[in-house]
């Protein structure tokens, strides 16, 4: 709890200057395209070129300050960002939800019968997976699902959360966002799910030589039962953990996978303002991706003091 | 009654230098009521005999003979028929309690575990089951609600020995049940482990047999009826356990004998002798009697040819050319 806070004050402070060496003209961006006076200009860049402390002082009396506008949208910049947080949720809770699911049932399988047909077959595939980028893997997807190609017809949209003009607040609009987020997610699904998938199968393998798995045996119960009630339980453990842990990295997919989606969420956001830069608006993204991960880290540990009765006492 | 008979019992590991024989032709039984002590240096065989009896041998074992259990061969019973024998007939005392012990689990459900799966008791009375076993055991009933880790070493080993009778097994077979404790607890869990079972053999079906492993000739001399002494996978020697710890006739015997001071002889307490060289390794035998080249009275013809496991006195087995002779 104490390491999170300081985490998070070392996080405030960087985000700061990371954003401070950044080369860019953010008021020539401002400018762009617009029928500025010059004076104004003037002005602002003064605004902007106050000495470096004043400035990190401003910022640390409110990293959230609500009247930080955005240089490319002119809109506050956390604003923007909570219309883009419930996307991102969205297409990241249901992916993670499935691909744990989905992961941890295959290292399971994989894990109990190490050297088996379906191992071999499932790692080898998770392998191929894990070392695809999301991206590519998502333009694969958009190719073959959406545009249609190799005579299957494109199914499913080609982008964005739903329809123009869809009311997504009706059931109609919410089976609308649900199929425009079977691709993108499916994309995440598969990314992930071979990381989990590998994690468990190795945490499985590793209790297979445990002697309390023999002392179960020797009790009478089935292989299934040696699996469900001894084995998975303690092979559980650093999975769940590994799987809060890779928040951090679900992050990166997000950026990508949205982008290749066009999903209005968070990544895509990052992506805009990567673009300009737009130095505000990304500071304030970092600022709460890097939140979200120290939260999931502390959940982490959470869980693992809830689970492990080594670790509660 | 003959409760538990190998008959000429083989165990070979398949391992990437070839086939390794632990054990090589044992055959032995342990009548009802009665413990039979094994002795021998690690890697003798003792634990793979031990774990064959409940099949629990891992797949690169190869094992060949018979293993009666009440007249019924383990070795050829089908898996389901396995299932229903395992704890309920026979029940094992692993070494080294912490490991064998489920981390996450409470020790309560793990000692009733093998009551669900085996007897019809209602659920009501599970509770109080594992609670009566607690107490067998010297350990107070609440205790059901903790924790592995929560205990001492001897403490878990004793829920071990509470598991191992849950089902009232007609076989316990105990694999150095105290190597891991501290002499203290060693010697309370052992008198425990001994007097639980001494008390069950009052029985009509002629009560609870044990087999007791260890490499401490000395413990298997006060708390067995019978001793058989194992060196690279064969029994060397075998009779009433007094007579081979006073008496022992093969060398290998007197060896692992005197490597223990007795205590109230103070000959021995000075002068403890270990045996030199390591037991050789099972894939790399030598060639006659396997002791050969450690035992200080060979001569030429224990190098040619390996001695057959003949009487030597009433009760009294031994595999030396240089015995009875």
């Amino acid at each position: 709890m104490l390491r999170a806070f300081i985490t998070l004050a070392f996080v405030v402070i960087f985000n700061f200057f990371l954003f401070r060496m950044l080369p860019g003209d953010p008021i020539g961006l401002y400018a762009r395209g617009r029928n500025q006076d010059p004076e104004q200009l003037v002005e602002l860049r003064r605004a902007l070129n106050k000495p470096l402390l004043e400035q990190f002082l401003t910022y640390l009396r409110n990293p959230f300050d609500s009247t930080i506008d955005s240089t490319r949208f002119s809109r506050p910049v956390w604003e923007m960002i909570g219309e883009r947080l419930w996307p991102t949720l969205l297409l990241l809770g249901t992916a993670i939800l499935l691909a744990s699911i989905i992961g941890i049932w295959i290292g399971i399988r994989a894990g109990w019968k190490p050297g088996g047909r379906f191992d071999r077959l499932s790692t080898g595939s998770t392998l191929i997976l894990y070392s695809m980028p999301e991206f590519w893997l998502g333009m694969m997807l958009l190719i073959v699902f959406a545009a249609g190609a190799f005579g299957i017809p494109g199914m499913f949209p080609v982008g964005g959360i739903s329809t123009p003009g869809v009311d997504t607040s009706s059931p109609m609009g919410w089976l609308n966002v649900l199929w425009h987020l079977v691709l993108p997610c499916t994309t995440l699904v598969l990314i992930y799910l071979a990381d989990y998938a590998l994690v468990m199968r190795s945490s499985l393998i590793d209790e297979r030589k445990q002697e309390y798995l023999t002392l179960a045996r020797a009790k009478g119960l089935r292989d299934a039962m040696v699996r469900k009630r001894h084995a998975v339980p303690n092979a559980l453990l650093p999975t769940v953990t590994l799987i809060f842990l890779s928040l951090g990295f679900v992050v990166t997919g997000a950026i990508t996978v949205e982008t290749v989606f066009s999903w209005p969420g968070l990544g895509l956001l990052t992506y805009e303002a990567l673009r300009g830069p737009d130095i505000p608006l990304l500071q304030a993204i970092f600022l709460m991706f890097s939140i979200a991960v120290i939260v999931a880290n502390l959940i982490a540990e959470l869980l693992y003091v809830a689970f492990d009765p080594r670790v509660r006492s | 009654m003959t409760l538990l008979e190998f008959r000429d019992l083989r165990v070979d590991y398949a391992s990437s230098e070839g086939i390794v024989p632990a054990v090589r032709g044992v055959t032995i039984t342990v009548e009802a009521g009665e413990t039979l002590g094994i002795a021998g240096e690690s890697g003798c065989g003792k634990t793979t005999l031990a774990s064959a009896v409940l099949r629990l041998l891992p797949d690169s074992a190869q094992v060949r003979g018979e293993i009666l259990l009440d007249g019924v061969d383990i070795l050829t019973m089908k898996w389901g028929t396995l299932r229903a024998v395992r704890w309920s007939q026979a029940a094992i005392v692993f070494q080294g309690a912490l490991h064998a012990l489920n981390p996450v689990q409470r020790i309560g459900d793990q000692i009733a575990e093998p009551i669900r799966l085996h007897q019809s008791v209602p659920e009501k009375q599970i509770k109080s089951r594992v609670g009566e076993l607690l107490t067998q055991v010297g350990l107070p009933a609440s205790r059901a609600k903790s924790y592995p880790h929560q205990l001492s070493g001897g403490q878990r080993q004793r829920v071990m020995i509470a598991m191992a009778l849950a089902c009232k097994p007609a076989l316990i077979i105990a694999d150095e049940p105290t190597t891991a404790l501290d002499v203290m607890v060693q010697a309370q869990v052992l008198d425990l482990l001994t007097g639980l079972v001494r008390d069950a053999s009052t029985g009509p079906d002629g009560g609870m047999g044990m087999i007791l492993i260890s490499h401490d000739l000395g413990v298997l001399g006060t708390t067995c009826d019978r001793i058989a002494v194992m060196y690279a996978g064969q029994i060397v020697e075998s009779g009433p356990a007094l007579e081979i710890f006073d008496n022992p006739k093969h060398p290998y015997t007197r060896a692992l004998a005197a490597a223990f001071p007795r205590i109230g002889d103070p000959e021995a307490r000075y002068s403890p002798t270990g045996l030199p060289g390591d037991p050789p390794f099972p894939g790399d035998l030598p060639t006659g009697c396997a002791f050969h080249p450690r035992c200080p009275i060979a001569v030429d013809t224990c190098r040619q040819g390996a001695p057959e496991l003949v009487q030597v006195a009433p009760h009294r087995m031994a595999a030396c050319f240089k015995v009875g002779s």
